[in-house]
């Protein structure tokens, strides 16, 4: 269950940081990302996926959320 | 001699690792990597941030290195103590030349080396105690400290000394703020856990301080600059740009900073950020928590610093906008005189570098400016982060080497044969005795600024320096100037000047 936070980047994609790990990686898809939440199931451009609770409202970037990994 | 191809780097990167056992090849191939601009992401071709191998040579430092020479103690206005056995602090002392004004010993202390000189019975007994003295003498002595660190050494996490109690008790005591930080050695790999344990006690025990004062009156064009450490003035070649842009520059960290410039950081509008490295957490820190964006910047050599102060304007206003262009106007022409003059003696000359923090990536424009080319780099104590960066700064089919130890650093130089090498004072007599010109590129060599417009007439000056040296024709013995004359022909000539 690592802390990571969500970050926007310069060219607006989602920055995926896990500090502990000093891992930064690039979000491909989040299952849920509508106006009412976000979360659930989320796809980094490396192939790892990860799940956080879908959170409504959507939270404000860059916020710290607590992952668990899927599968 | 020719830059090697793909296929020669990867065959000479085997060639290197052929002498280590089966389980260390293994082990360092990982580190050692031929650069190509295609891949995005750097885990692809080298691993970083590793513990070293034992029984090889390693430069890297220690948590508390990271912490007490990097990131804590530059705040100059601060006591430092380290705290356990007097070595860590004395042989650390003042080495980084992290510049600063004020009287030292009366209300600023870089310099200094403040420690609790553990014996054997404090191992024993705890030194929980002594540190409350201690702090007590340095109030009584040095009453105008802005405040005091404990840097701990390697024995306090192993004795499992309460220095946060000490320190709480002691704060509220001197109503100054006391923060135990601890970074004792034996953490993590490289002095890198270090600026992170660093950044992590400035984010819960100073940054905020402040919060909900608002008496400090603030400025659209408030910015920080992070991670410069002003070695040899640097931060103050930097700052002279960004304050004829327009800006303010609210807050230095860490070099020539102070508690109080620390403290207010929250209230800026853009945190600039020099080293990546070692700032990079508390710049999140302060994005999630207070809003404030944060960029990377570049200041050496005039087409980083035009690049990065473009980039920097662009977070703001018109006024600001054309102040950036105004001051790229202004330094023309004396950047382009440094050109003119040292572009023909440095031209085609090859770079290697290894070094630690932004260097190996940052400083590759200033030789590009200056015509020469950087043909291999590589990190003490990088993250795949770093290498991200480095990937697209470095030509291809280049060389990079991640923790190089001492003996593939040789062998690379052997083959490479470069015209000049960066690196740290470890190096520097090895390959001076190899005849190659050599500047260290931790201290600048003892010179410096090197950032800023003023610091690349001083970059300049200083390689032209070294490499053009006459004294490189002189290495050989007399007896032996034929066979050196012979090889000399065998290979392009290094210096003729």
């Amino acid at each position: 269950m690592p802390s990571v936070m969500i970050r926007k980047s310069d060219s607006g994609v989602l920055l995926f940081y896990v500090a502990k790990k000093d891992m930064e990686e690039t979000i491909a898809t989040v299952e849920t990302d509508t106006a009412e939440s976000w979360g659930g199931e989320v796809e980094l451009t490396d192939g790892s996926k990860w799940y956080v609770d879908p959170i409504s409202p959507p939270p404000v970037f860059p916020t710290t959320l607590r992952f668990k990994r899927a599968e | 001699m020719a830059n090697l191809t793909r296929e020669e780097t990867l065959d000479l990167i085997q060639e290197v690792l052929e002498v280590y056992p089966e389980k260390a090849k293994k082990d360092r191939a990982k580190h050692l990597a031929v650069n190509d601009q295609s891949i995005e992401q750097s885990k692809k071709c080298i691993t970083s941030n590793r513990k070293s191998l034992p029984g090889v040579m390693t430069v890297r430092g220690c948590a508390y290195a990271g912490s007490k020479g990097v990131v804590w103690g530059p705040i100059k206005d601060m006591i430092h103590i380290s705290h356990g056995p007097v070595g860590c602090g004395q042989y650390s002392r003042a080495g980084r030349r992290n510049y600063y004004v004020g009287m030292t010993g009366v209300n600023t202390f870089g310099t200094m080396n403040f420690t609790s000189d553990f014996q054997e019975k404090d191992i024993v007994f705890g030194g929980d105690k002594k540190l409350a003295k201690l702090i007590d003498e340095i109030e009584g002595l040095f009453p105008l400290n802005k405040g005091i660190s404990v840097q701990s050494e390697c024995p306090i996490g192993l004795i499992g000394d309460d220095i946060e109690a000490v320190s709480k008790k002691k704060a509220k005591e001197l109503e100054k703020p006391i923060v135990p930080v601890r970074c004792e050695g034996f953490r993590g790999v490289s002095q890198s856990l270090g600026h992170h344990i660093a950044c992590d006690s400035i984010r819960d025990w100073v940054i905020g301080n402040r919060d909900g004062d608002d008496s400090f009156q603030t400025t659209p064009y408030d910015v920080a600059v992070i991670g410069d450490y002003n070695i040899g003035g640097d931060a103050w070649a930097s700052r002279i740009l960004l304050e004829e842009m327009g800006l303010r520059v609210v807050a230095q960290w860490a070099g020539d900073g102070t508690l109080a410039e620390i403290e207010l950081t929250p209230k800026v509008k853009l945190n600039l950020i020099h080293c990546y490295r070692s700032m990079n957490y508390i710049s999140r820190h302060m994005e999630e928590k207070y809003g404030i964006p944060w960029m990377e910047y570049n200041f050496f050599g005039p087409t980083k610093i035009a690049e990065s102060l473009r980039k920097i304007a662009a977070c703001f206003d018109e006024t600001i906008q054309a102040g950036a262009e105004r001051v790229i106007a202004k330094y023309e022409a004396q950047y382009a005189a440094v050109i003119d003059k040292y572009r023909p003696r440095l031209e085609g000359k090859r770079v290697m570098l290894y070094v630690g923090g932004l260097r190996p990536r940052h400083v590759i424009g200033a030789y590009e400016d200056l015509g020469m080319e950087v043909v291999g780099t590589g990190y003490e104590f990088a993250h795949n982060d770093d290498y991200d960066r480095t990937i697209k700064d470095m030509s291809d089919s280049t060389l990079l080497y991640d923790d190089v130890t001492g003996y593939e650093f040789e062998e690379f130089v052997k083959r490479i044969k470069p015209d000049l090498i960066g690196s740290g004072i470890k190096e520097k007599y090895i390959f001076q005795k190899m005849g190659i010109p050599f500047r260290q590129m931790h201290s600048w060599d003892y010179s410096g600024p090197y950032h800023g417009y003023d610091g690349f007439a001083i970059f300049a000056r200083d390689m032209d320096m070294t490499i053009n040296n006459p004294c490189w024709a002189k290495l050989h013995a007399p007896w032996l100037a034929d066979q050196a004359a012979q090889s000399e022909q065998q290979e392009p000539k290094r210096a003729s000047a």
